[in-house]
């Protein structure tokens, strides 16, 4: 006999409670928020309840030169960086000329060498002392060299390092724009030269000034450049407060002001966001011929392209496997074994963490995805815009209290004295880590979430996957990717992180990063260069990554 | 107005083009149809100037704008040609507004000058009011008539138009290829349309010339490609129909299975000299079109029905042959046939179009 299935009860629905289904989300994202307001708030406390001296010493001797430096900074880096990087976006995405394919993923090799690297290899090349000055005195009789040391050579050098940011984005922008666009203008009686100026540029200007935020934020968060070129800034003004003057207290008021000027990059930022919202629907096809440069312009282009990647990467990278191997028998020892190990340390267990709370962050947002959640995920990703030195105070300050707190309430309990518990461990490195990076680890995380469409839930449900099925049968095999660049990406950035590692460190725990900054400090190129090439070899790693999941190869 | 004369272009030694030629006269519609892939897009980018040519010419008005010769090809730049192209996607500049769109072709007019002319364009295409509107605002087809405006504004000799409905639903599509046709005759103006669909060509183009494999198949007008294609490809490819296997009789007649056929036999048998003079038996495959055959009930010719589409106005009937052959037939939509069912049918063919075997 044939019998009618079953009408399912409702007991085998699963109805979700709406309260619960938004708790969760809406945790994890305020606690992930709270990782950018605690430190940004507890620097702005100092503000609040400035002590006179301070602000007296701090203006009248150390304020104008910081103003001073750190907006010729900004103005020079940000000029350079934009005119540089939008260039060689422009020929590597819509040209043709010779080695264009190669220098289509080589211009993006910097990012693999820190800023602070690529400055001491260049002061110790052209310094007095330097190889190639020595090269030029002995056997030409030249004795002028570029004056390396000067505000000229430190916005060069930070250009070098930081025009991928720009290259990166902008080149996006123009590959997604299409040659059609440049096809309509010209069919409108307008020339090429002129359509790239009337059309091309102005669609790509939000991309193009989202690189340029990137790099500027850098520019205010460097530490490591500035220090080698002793070129006073906020960050080395907040190092010494706190190191050399031990007041903590002017240390977060300049924080403060530096905060002022990453506030109007976030601004900056934020209007390049919102005006994107056409840069999208130019999303035109592309199909059409690249402009074939002839003769001398495409001398030009590959001389261009061959010098920027000579300068920023190739002659940078060469020197240091020569001094490396120059140091390596006398300088290699097992201090050596100890540096690499706590930067790997620290690297991985930063990469796993910055990793988790984005996934988790990924997740809060596609569960609820409306206007408030999107702010909220911004606002906890709003840590890279932070520089180092401050997210140190912002954390060390609190830590520091809740320590007093612990070790105050031990002794009148117990009448036994107890050391630090949370301040001076890897604790408070993490948390600052954690918030720097998370955007890092985040973009990818997004981005992969994304790309599992709301249909492919309901495909894998009416298949009968749900739950954690479809977790482990769908998602994390499609988020495999992303998350290993969101990994890639972070353990790359914590160890080539210089400022937190600097100021957070346990006693006497040296890594790769401290030990290059100690180096340079003491005008010690070669025995700086044993270091600073792990860096570099582990930082290309994530560039191969980048280049191989994005569109730089066509 | 427009001129191609033998015009060939190749990819490396595979060509796309060969010697392709056809004349548009001022204020005519011509239309290059054909499956993707038959050249039709580039011969187009040729003559906006976008592609370079490996042989022949290309004339707009009296100026040689593409030339080879000698071996050296000679190019003007396309934005010196004075062509509107309105393209598939529309490629509006998002980053401007529908008037800064539209003025873009116009920088070298003085600005009142100017403005007028944007005014009078945009209320041409009926989109005064959305003057200020970004593209991204505006629905699909109004994108399209910002596409054309903006074409139109610099007073272009010649419009190209690549697959400029392709993008939109069905009803849209024929309401506004009529729309443009009007406003281009309204303006007089010369136009080349590029397009797979022969909806759209039919309802915009005077001339059309069918491509396949980088030829022109056929330069003709509308009515003649679909009642006198001169090749099975044509015959094929415009409209719908079978070809049935038939005998000459002789130049004016052909029999097939459904009978003997009256009227001149040409196509590409006759072209040749070859039917009119070959003997009797010359086997030949006849093109009947669904509105060739007529159902009739009082006919004795049966056929039965195998397939049935209905079209709203008319079914289309798919009827087996006693023989085992299968004919389209057009019928009015109140006679409701089932399928297995056997009617009755008759020929009501007026020109006989046959290729030979």
């Amino acid at each position: 006999m044939i019998t009618a299935e079953k009408a399912p009860v409702a007991g085998a629905f699963s109805f979700v409670s709406n309260a619960s289904s938004r708790f969760g989300p809406w945790t994890v994202a305020l606690a992930l928020a709270l990782l950018t307001l605690i430190p940004v708030t507890v620097v702005a406390l100092a503000m609040l309840d400035p002590d006179q001296a301070i602000w007296d010493h701090l203006w009248r001797h150390v304020l104008p030169e910081l103003l001073v430096n750190t907006l010729w900074l900004v103005i020079g880096v940000g000029i350079g960086v934009t005119v540089l990087g939008t260039g060689l976006a422009w020929l590597t995405a819509a040209c043709e000329f010779p080695g264009r394919k190669f220098f289509s993923w080589a211009l993006l090799l910097p990012l693999a060498l820190p800023a602070y690297v690529t400055a001491f290899v260049w002061i110790g090349l052209l310094d007095f002392t330097g190889g190639l000055a020595t090269w030029l005195r002995d056997s030409w009789d030249i004795t002028w060299t570029p004056p390396i040391r000067s505000r000229g050579g430190v916005i060069l050098v930070m250009v070098l390092a930081l025009y991928p940011y720009v290259y990166l984005t902008a080149r996006t922008a123009f590959q997604g724009q299409g040659r059609r666009l440049l096809e309509a203008a010209q069919s409108l009686g307008v020339s090429r030269r002129r359509a790239f100026f009337r059309v091309a540029l102005p669609i790509a200007r939000p991309g193009i000034i989202a690189g340029l935020s990137l790099a500027l934020m850098e520019t205010l968060a460097d530490f490591g450049t500035v220090s080698v070129f002793n070129y006073n800034t906020f960050t080395t003004a907040i190092y010494k407060a706190w190191f050399s003057m031990f007041s903590l207290p002017a240390a977060s008021q300049l924080a403060t002001i530096l905060i002022f000027f990453v506030l109007a990059l976030v601004m900056l930022e934020q209007l390049s966001r919102n005006s994107a919202h056409y840069a999208n629907s130019a999303r035109g096809s592309g199909g059409a011929r690249r402009i074939r440069l002839g003769g001398a312009n495409a001398a030009m282009a590959t001389g261009f392209a061959s010098l920027v990647f000579l300068l920023a990467f190739a002659i940078p990278l060469i020197q240091l496997l020569i001094w490396t191997s120059d140091i390596m028998v006398s300088d290699l020892d097992a201090r050596y074994f100890d540096f690499a190990w706590h930067s790997l340390l620290l690297a991985g267990l930063g990469a796993l963490l910055v990793v988790s709370l984005a996934l988790a962050l990924g997740y809060a947002q596609r569960l609820q995805p409306t206007p408030g959640m999107q702010l909220t995920a911004r606002l906890a990703t709003l840590g890279y815009a932070l520089p180092g030195a401050v997210l140190a105070v912002g954390f060390y300050i609190p830590v520091a209290g809740i320590d007093n707190l612990i070790i105050d309430t031990w002794r009148d309990w117990t009448r036994q004295e107890i050391g630090q518990v949370f301040g001076g461990t890897l604790f408070v490195m993490l948390l600052a880590y954690s918030t720097r990076f998370l955007a890092v680890g985040f973009g990818p995380v997004e981005t992969g979430l994304a790309r599992i469409t709301k249909t492919m839930d309901e495909a894998a449900q009416v298949l009968g996957t749900t739950g954690m099925k479809r977790l482990f049968r769908v998602h994390l095999p499609m988020l495999r990717a992303p998350l290993l660049a969101a990994a890639a990406l972070a353990f790359v950035d914590i160890m080539k992180e210089l400022p937190i590692t600097l100021m957070t460190r346990p006693f006497g725990w040296d890594t790769l990063a401290t030990r290059v900054f100690e180096m340079t400090s003491e005008g010690e190129w070669e025995r700086a260069a044993l270091p600073a090439v792990a860096i570099c070899l582990v930082g290309l790693l994530p560039i191969f990554f980048l280049v191989k999941h994005s569109d730089a190869r066509t | 107005m427009l001129a191609l004369e033998h015009v060939a272009q190749s990819y490396g030694s595979k060509p796309i083009l060969s010697d392709v030629s056809f004349v548009l006269s001022p204020g005519q519609i011509g239309c290059l149809l054909g499956p993707s892939g038959c050249g039709k897009t580039t011969a187009l980018r040729l003559i906006a100037g976008f592609e370079q040519l490996s042989a022949g010419e290309i004339r707009i008005g009296a100026e040689i704008v593409s030339a080879f010769a000698n071996g050296r090809g000679h190019s003007l730049l396309p934005e010196q040609r004075r062509v509107g192209l309105v393209f598939q996607d529309y490629a509006l500049f998002p980053h401007l507004s529908v008037a800064k769109n539209v003025a873009f072709g116009l920088s070298a007019m003085p600005a009142t000058d100017r403005r007028m002319r944007v005014a009078e364009m945009l209320d041409l295409v009926g989109l005064s009011h959305e003057a200020e509107a970004y593209p991204h605002q505006l629905s699909g087809g109004q994108q399209q008539r910002v596409a054309l405006a903006r074409a139109l504004a610099p007073r272009p000799r010649l419009l190209l138009l690549d697959e400029p409905f392709s993008n939109l639903d069905v009803e849209l599509r024929e309401k506004l290829s009529l729309e443009v046709r009007d406003i281009l005759k309204q303006e007089a103006i010369t136009a080349l349309l590029v397009t797979h669909d022969q909806h759209e060509a039919f309802a915009m183009a005077d001339n059309i010339g069918v491509m396949n494999k980088g030829v022109i198949q056929q330069w003709d007008t509308p009515y003649n490609l679909y009642h006198q294609p001169i090749n099975r490809f044509v015959a094929d490819f415009i409209g719908q129909g079978v070809l049935l296997p038939g005998e000459v009789l002789n130049s004016r007649q052909v029999e097939i299975e459904l009978g003997v056929l009256e009227g001149s036999v040409d196509g590409d048998c006759s072209d040749e000299g070859g039917c009119t003079q070959c003997d009797l038996g010359c086997r030949v495959d006849v093109l009947i079109r669904p509105d060739d055959i007529i159902h009739d009930d009082d006919s004795l010719l049966m056929a039965e029905v195998e397939r049935k589409a209905f079209r709203g106005a008319d079914f289309l009937y798919t009827l087996k042959l006693p023989g085992g052959q299968r004919v389209l037939a057009q019928v009015d939509s109140h006679h409701n046939h089932a399928i297995g069912e056997k009617i009755g049918i008759r020929l009501g063919v007026d020109h006989v179009v046959a290729f030979r075997k």
